[in-house]
Parts: structure tokens; sequence; C-alpha cells
């Protein structure tokens, strides 16, 4: 049952930085409304982070950018995209992209 | 009439208080996508070299899809404890959204009751409860409790069958099983745009967080880039909303 201090404090100090949002607004915003910029800048760094996170992940490979046939995460990514549109579902999509990843490593 | 809807009125209520069961019934419909995920969590966990015992604490501490999953690509290529927490903290900001729409429906109890219902607050966790919210003015303590309890020993469990399996596949990107993390990214990229009815904002603010943060990973850190994509491409969205 080994763990190591170096992971324990990635554990920890992630889960606080998880904690503190989560937590925050539920306990200070019964006495308190955020003000409207906040709650606007807020609003977009769902979609921000998301597409910033996709876009390193398919656009790029070992730091480099790589925009080719070779790249299997972007051609994975275009099937991906359309079944996340087309079910709304979480689960569709992430079973989709992973049966499509592992049929093109059997072609490629 | 007016009588009868009167007398309705005064009599006391608690058979519509949900229950902590019905909290736990009430998760049951989205156990499946998260064991799925959660699976594949830990076997990615595993494979980015933690320990069973590892898997099972940040499952429970840290408790968070995405952000396990980026937390082992990191610690799978040593980046540092420090870049690791910055890049948790910015995936994970989108909670205080999460937390701020829920806290109408819990103005009757006190903050420390707050804080141990918000800290398992879940994207999963708020979709099941904002439907409720749909449904009645207030949500249930109890309720919520069982949904949050039956989400987080849900998760634990399919981290921990992963990590079990991961024993076994040297490899899991034989099996796709490294794209899970990509298409999770895509799956709530596409899911939170469709659901703010606000594509072409969203549309303008993605394209320039993708740019951000390549061009940013090519030259600096890859963890810098997702950091001044989300600062950089949030306050663009603010902007050009409040012009219009």
């Amino acid at each position: 049952m080994e763990v190591s201090w170096g992971i324990l404090l990635i554990i920890l100090g992630t889960a606080l930085v998880t904690f503190l949002p989560r937590v925050i607004p539920l306990m200070v915003l019964s006495r308190f409304e955020l003000p409207e910029w906040a709650a606007r800048w807020l609003s977009f760094v769902p979609t921000s982070v998301m597409a910033a996170l996709v876009g390193q992940e398919i656009f790029m490979n070992d730091g480099e950018w790589l925009l080719s046939f070779r790249n299997l995460d972007f051609i994975a990514a275009i099937p991906t995209f359309f079944i996340a549109l087309k079910t709304r579902s979480l689960l569709a999509t992430v079973l989709s992209g992973i049966i499509t990843m592992m049929l093109l490593r059997v072609f490629f | 009439m007016g009588q009868v809807n009167a007398q309705m009125e005064t009599i006391p209520a608690p058979q519509n208080e949900d229950t902590f069961l019905k909290g736990v019934k009430d998760c049951i419909p989205t156990l499946l996508g998260y064991l799925s995920i959660g699976f594949a969590a830990g076997v990615v966990e595993k494979t980015a070299g933690l320990s069973i015992m590892e898997v099972v604490l940040i499952s429970l501490i840290l408790y968070a899809g995405s952000a396990q999953f980026i937390a082992a690509g990191m610690i799978a290529v040593n980046s540092s404890a420090t870049a690791i927490i910055i890049t948790v903290f910015f995936v994970n900001l989108r909670h205080i959204l999460l937390s701020a729409a829920l806290s109408p429906y819990f103005r009757h109890l006190s903050p420390l009751k707050n804080m141990l219902l918000g800290s398992l607050l879940t994207d999963e966790t708020f979709g099941v409860a904002i439907n409720k919210a749909a449904e009645k003015k207030a949500i249930s303590e109890r309720w919520m409790h069982g949904l949050n309890l039956t989400a987080w020993l849900n998760w634990a469990v399919a981290n921990m069958a992963g990590a079990y399996f991961g024993n076994w596949i040297s490899n899991p990107e034989k099996y796709g099983l490294d794209f899970a993390l990509p298409a999770m990214f895509i799956g709530l990229l596409v899911l939170s745009m469709i659901s703010r009815k606000k594509i072409v904002l969203d549309i303008i603010v993605a394209v320039f967080a993708i740019m951000i943060a390549v061009g940013v990973s090519m030259i600096f850190s890859s963890s810098l880039g997702v950091i001044l994509a989300a600062v950089i491409a949030s306050t663009l969205g603010m902007v050009i909303e409040k012009w219009k």
C-alpha cells in the first residue's frame, strides 16, 4: 500500500484548489450576489478551458504542432465530435472515442 | 375552491421532503456513464505510475474526472506539483458556477451544511440536482447527500476497478484507452456549448482558446497554455458579450 509523499502532495493540493470553488459560492452566496461581470467571465471558463485542452490533445504531439493524417488523435476526434453533437451523451462520446481509436490503431 | 386551496397550503408537507434513499435512486441513471469514465481514469492513473492506494486516494479526495486524467498525464511526464495544481485549479474553476447556481436552493441551511453538500459537487450531480430544482423550490439536504454519496462511492469503485485492470494491460493505447481523456474533453466542450445557446460567441471563444493554448504550449509549456487560454479567451468572451 505504497503512497509516495510527492503524489500525496499533488493529491492534497489539487483537492484543495478543487474544494474551494465547489464550496465557497454555496457558503457565501446566500448572503452576497456575484457581481455581474464576474458571473459573465466565469460563464466562459468551461468553454475556454475545454477548448484549450482539446486543442492541445488533438493538434499537438510531444509539444509540436501536428496536423496530418498521421495524427490519429486528430482523426479520431472528428467522429467523436459528431457523436457528441448527435447523442449529447458523455458516455456515448467517450465510448465511441475509445472504440474509434482502437480501430484506428488496428489499421494504422 | 379558494378555501380548499388555502387548506391545502396550510397542511405541513413532510412527505414532500425527499429522502436519502430517493437521492440514491435519482443518482442511478448517471452511474453507468461515470463507471466507464472512472474505469478509464483508473487504468490511465495506474499506467501513469500511481499505486492502487494512490488511485483510491485521488478518486476519493480530489474526486474530479477531468482533473484526475490531467493529473495522471502530467505525473507521467514528471511535471512539477505546482504546475499540476495550477492547471487543475483552472480546469475545476467551473465548479464556482455550478455551486453558485445551486446556492438559492440551500439557503435554509447553515454555511457548514452547505460546505458538506458542496464538497462532493460534480457536473453529473449538479445536472441531477438542478433538474430536481426545476420541479421543486428547495432541495432536500438528505436527498442531496444520498445523491452525492452514491456518485462518490461509484466513482471510487470504478477507479479502483480500472487500476486493478491496469495491472494486466501494459499498453492501454492498444485499446484506445488513452483517447478517453480527449474524448471526454470533446464531450464536455460540446455539451457545455449546446446547453448555453450562445453558439456563435462560444465558437469564437473556443477558437481563440485553442489558438492561444497551442501557440503558448509550443513556446513555453502546456499548462501555461491552458491557463493563458482560460484567462484571455474568457475575458474576450465577456468583453464581446458586454459590447453587443
